[in-house]
């Protein structure tokens, strides 16, 4: 048994080998088993003999192969219903079928073999691939290839199944690699969904109002009924344009009424603001008002600068020229200036501003006029009352806040013919009625009062030329009147003061006497701009003209001591004391209030001078130039009496105000050593100054006589 | 409907006068009241005879010119209360007889 097993798988392997070794094979293993018998068929050809051989070879067999089939019919007949004969059909079927094997092979992707693939419960394709034919035969026929000595047929099939199972190897390959070209993969993601947020905003419904009536006719009917009459009294009146006008200009009423009411609740605020808004602007200014010294005073013993301060302009004022200033007694920050003309050609309106050094960009109060202001005044008590005297010779009274003047005399009561160059208030009278006195170029001084609602006139005294009334008597007797231009109370004495004139003289004047001057001197070439007396020694008065000059003078002795008894010898005082001559016409002087030798002076080439006689009695401590243009004249300036500064204006509407160097006012304090409380020992001290100086200058004018 | 009609022919002569559109009460500007006012009239001149239609002809046409949810009542008796938008309310008579109310709420 082990033998014959071994010897059939020998066989076996060796027709594995291959088809072309079996008969080397056959013959050479077999040799020892068969003897050399030959079986030949009976009626094989012998041939060993030559002859027959070749006669053999030569003869020749002749047959024809046709594909015809021998046992096909030949002569089929059918019945042709077109030609509807019996006709041959001459195409006979010449297919023979010797042999059929209907083969049990199925394509491994049909239906059949998915069916019974699933029915043996093989779900890799793989592996049916390998083993499906074999599985699917025979039991036996899967061991075929093990077998080699089948039937042809097997052999045959054999062979089928090794062609098959040769590209097996390549289908389980391609079982691995091959993808199913149906395949079908799906991806998904999902993105991030942003968060909803809800916003929501709800506007303010329109307002709505509601409103109820009932309709009937009756309501219709008197609805009517008074429209009808209305119509039929606006038709009588005849006045529908006139009321809307009416209703127009009520309207306006109305407006601008609650306008004012507006404008004038906020005014404080306003006002408040102003300042605040100049207190920055012009702070800087401010600072130097306060604080600022001219350091290089130290270094310069006889010498004093001013330095400009604030510039008070308008643009309404721009064209007229500063003819007076005057400081508010009560407030020291105020001040008041008139505005007008000194071109007899040019004459226009005036105005009056005042002005506070704390708001230096828009004035205060604002007076339009119809005439130009030559002089204002305010009053020493009532600081609200300011007399102005115009150009056309009126003179007013105003009162500050309201805009009308309270008084302005007429033609019909005592207007002065001719420009009031100068107004100042005096002493309530007996019966307390505030009153002032006026100045004009007729020649008249008036002393005006104020009664309850009117302002009376009184004239005081005419000026009239000494030299005319001595040509009286010549027969002619044409009185020629003095212009006069300027006047000056005596601080103590009240019915005393000097009056200067066109003509350039000075008149000494008592109010008790009307006809007649207590002294007149020829004090001057051109007209007297400005008179004033010395603030502290009683005799000393200063003049400024046109003539360029300024001059001291001093009251005769005996007129002053004896002011009653009245005219005295005119001879004493026909010199000045003092003469300066600035260049230029001199538009106005005035004392310091700090120091009985101090005085400064304008003059119209736009310079400032201030002298201190005691310093130097010749040459000024300080000389500057005020105006910022050329030939604009100063006009007129004005101490103010409690601080260091000066107002200055000018001939184009501008007020300059300057502080003045510790130089040009601290010389009185240093005279005085330690600066006494008591002012009449300090004005005692400012006399005695003066007198000091006065007793030098006094002594060659005695001899010269 | 026949005696009132009757009624009204006795004052018919006197009120013969009084045709023309009387605004009642309005709170609108002047260029909208005059305008409704026309429109008013052009409907019910228009609508003399039906006040619906005339009421339906206000309503949209005041719709058209001047926004949407117009109200119109017309009618020769009739009592109401109604909330309106300010500025968009006109009661007026016209015709002597006929009394419109024209305001507008959404």
């Amino acid at each position: 048994m082990l033998l014959q097993e071994a010897l059939a798988r020998r066989r076996a392997t060796r027709i594995r080998d291959g088809d072309d070794m079996t008969d080397m094979g056959d013959t050479e293993g077999e040799d020892w088993m068969h003897t050399k018998t030959l079986v030949k068929p009976d009626d094989q050809l012998d041939l060993s003999d030559q002859a027959s051989i070749i006669s053999q070879l030569k003869e020749e067999f002749t047959r024809i192969l046709t594909a015809n089939n021998p046992h096909a019919p030949q002569n089929i007949v059918r019945y042709s219903f077109k030609e509807r004969q019996y006709k041959q059909t001459s195409h006979v079927d010449q297919l023979a079928i010797h042999f059929t094997l209907d083969g049990n092979m199925l394509h491994k992707d049909s239906d059949e073999a998915k069916r019974q693939r699933a029915r043996l419960g093989l779900p890799e394709v793989t592996q049916e691939a390998a083993g499906s034919e074999g599985g699917e035969t025979t039991p036996a026929a899967a061991a075929a290839p093990a077998e080699g000595e089948e039937g042809k047929e097997e052999g045959k099939e054999g062979e089928q199944t090794e062609e098959t199972t040769t590209p097996a190897p390549g289908g389980a390959e391609a079982g691995k690699k091959l993808t199913n070209q149906f395949n079908f993969s799906e991806r998904a993601s999902q993105t991030y969904n942003n968060p909803y947020r809800e916003r929501g905003t709800a506007t303010e419904p329109p307002p709505r109002a509601t409103f109820s009536a009932n309709v009937t006719q009756w309501e219709i009917f008197d609805a009517y009924q008074e429209d009808f009459e209305k119509q039929e009294k606006s038709k009588e009146k005849k006045t529908i344009p006139g009321r809307k006008e009416e209703e127009k200009t009520r309207k306006k009423l109305t407006i601008t009424e609650t306008q004012g009411d507006d404008v004038s609740r906020i005014s404080k605020a306003a006002k408040i603001i102003e300042r605040m808004v100049n207190q920055n602007t012009y702070d800087d200014i401010a600072q130097d008002f306060k604080y600022w010294e001219d350091p290089s005073d130290e270094y310069r013993e006889n010498e004093g600068t001013m330095l400009p301060l604030w510039k008070f302009s308008f643009e309404k004022a721009k064209k007229l020229a500063v003819t007076s200033l005057c400081w508010n007694p009560r407030y020291k920050d105020l001040f008041a200036a008139s505005f007008g003309s000194y071109d007899f050609m040019k004459q226009g309106n005036g105005m009056i501003l005042f002005y506070t050094l704390k708001n230096p960009s828009f004035p205060e109060y604002v007076y339009e006029t119809d005439s130009g202001v030559m002089c204002l005044d305010v009053h020493k008590e009532n600081s609200y009352l300011v007399a102005v005297g115009f150009y056309d010779g009126s003179v007013g009274v105003y009162s500050i806040g309201k805009k009308e003047p309270l008084h302005r005399c007429t033609a019909k009561n005592g207007k002065h013919t001719d420009p009031v160059w100068q107004v100042r208030w005096q002493k309530d009278d007996l019966e307390n009625n505030h009153n002032f006195y006026s100045v004009s170029s007729d020649g008249r001084i008036v002393n005006w009062t104020i009664l309850k609602n009117e302002l009376t006139y009184e004239d005081v005294i005419t000026l009239h030329m000494p030299d005319s009334s001595g040509e009286g008597p010549d027969g002619t007797k044409v009185s020629t009147i003095g212009c006069g231009t300027a006047f000056d109370f005596h601080k103590k004495n009240d019915y005393l003061f000097l009056v200067g004139t066109e003509e350039g003289k000075i008149n000494t004047c008592s109010k008790a006497y009307s006809s007649q001057f207590l002294d007149s001197v020829d004090a001057h070439n051109m007209a007297v701009y400005k008179v004033r007396w010395n603030p502290f020694h009683p005799r000393i008065y200063i003049t400024c003209s046109a003539d360029w000059q300024v001059k001291i003078w001093e009251v005769s002795s005996q007129t002053t001591a004896d002011k009653t008894e009245g005219i005295s010898n005119e001879s004493q005082t026909k010199k000045p004391l003092f003469t300066f001559d600035l260049n230029n016409s001199v538009g106005d002087v005035a004392w310091a209030p700090y120091s009985s030798t101090v005085f400064a002076a304008v003059t119209a080439d736009g310079k400032i001078f201030m002298y201190d006689l005691s310093i130097n009695k010749y040459e000024p401590l300080c000389e500057q130039m005020i105006a910022q243009k050329k030939k604009t004249k100063l006009t007129h300036l004005e101490f103010n009496p409690f601080d260091p500064i000066i107002i200055i204006g000018d001939d184009r509407g501008n007020v300059t105000s300057v502080k003045i160097s510790p130089n040009l006012r601290k010389m009185p304090k240093e005279k005085k050593g330690a600066p006494p409380p008591d002012p009449a020992v300090k004005e005692a001290n400012e006399i005695a100054k003066l007198e000091k100086l006065l007793a030098m200058v006094r002594e060659p004018s005695d001899d010269k006589k | 409907m026949a005696e009132q009609t009757e009624e009204k022919k006795e004052p018919e002569s006197k009120r013969a006068v009084h045709t023309y559109p009387l605004i009642r009460h309005s709170d609108m500007n002047d260029e909208m009241r005059t305008e409704a006012m026309e429109l008013c009239v052009t409907a019910c001149e228009k609508f003399a005879s039906n006040n619906e239609n005339a009421a339906r002809m206000i309503k949209e046409t005041m719709d058209k010119k001047f926004g949407a949810s117009w109200h119109a009542v017309v009618g020769e008796g009739y009592g109401f209360e109604i909330t309106h938008e300010v500025k968009n309310l006109l009661y007026m008579f016209f015709g002597g007889n006929m009394a419109i109310i024209v305001w507008k709420c959404s």
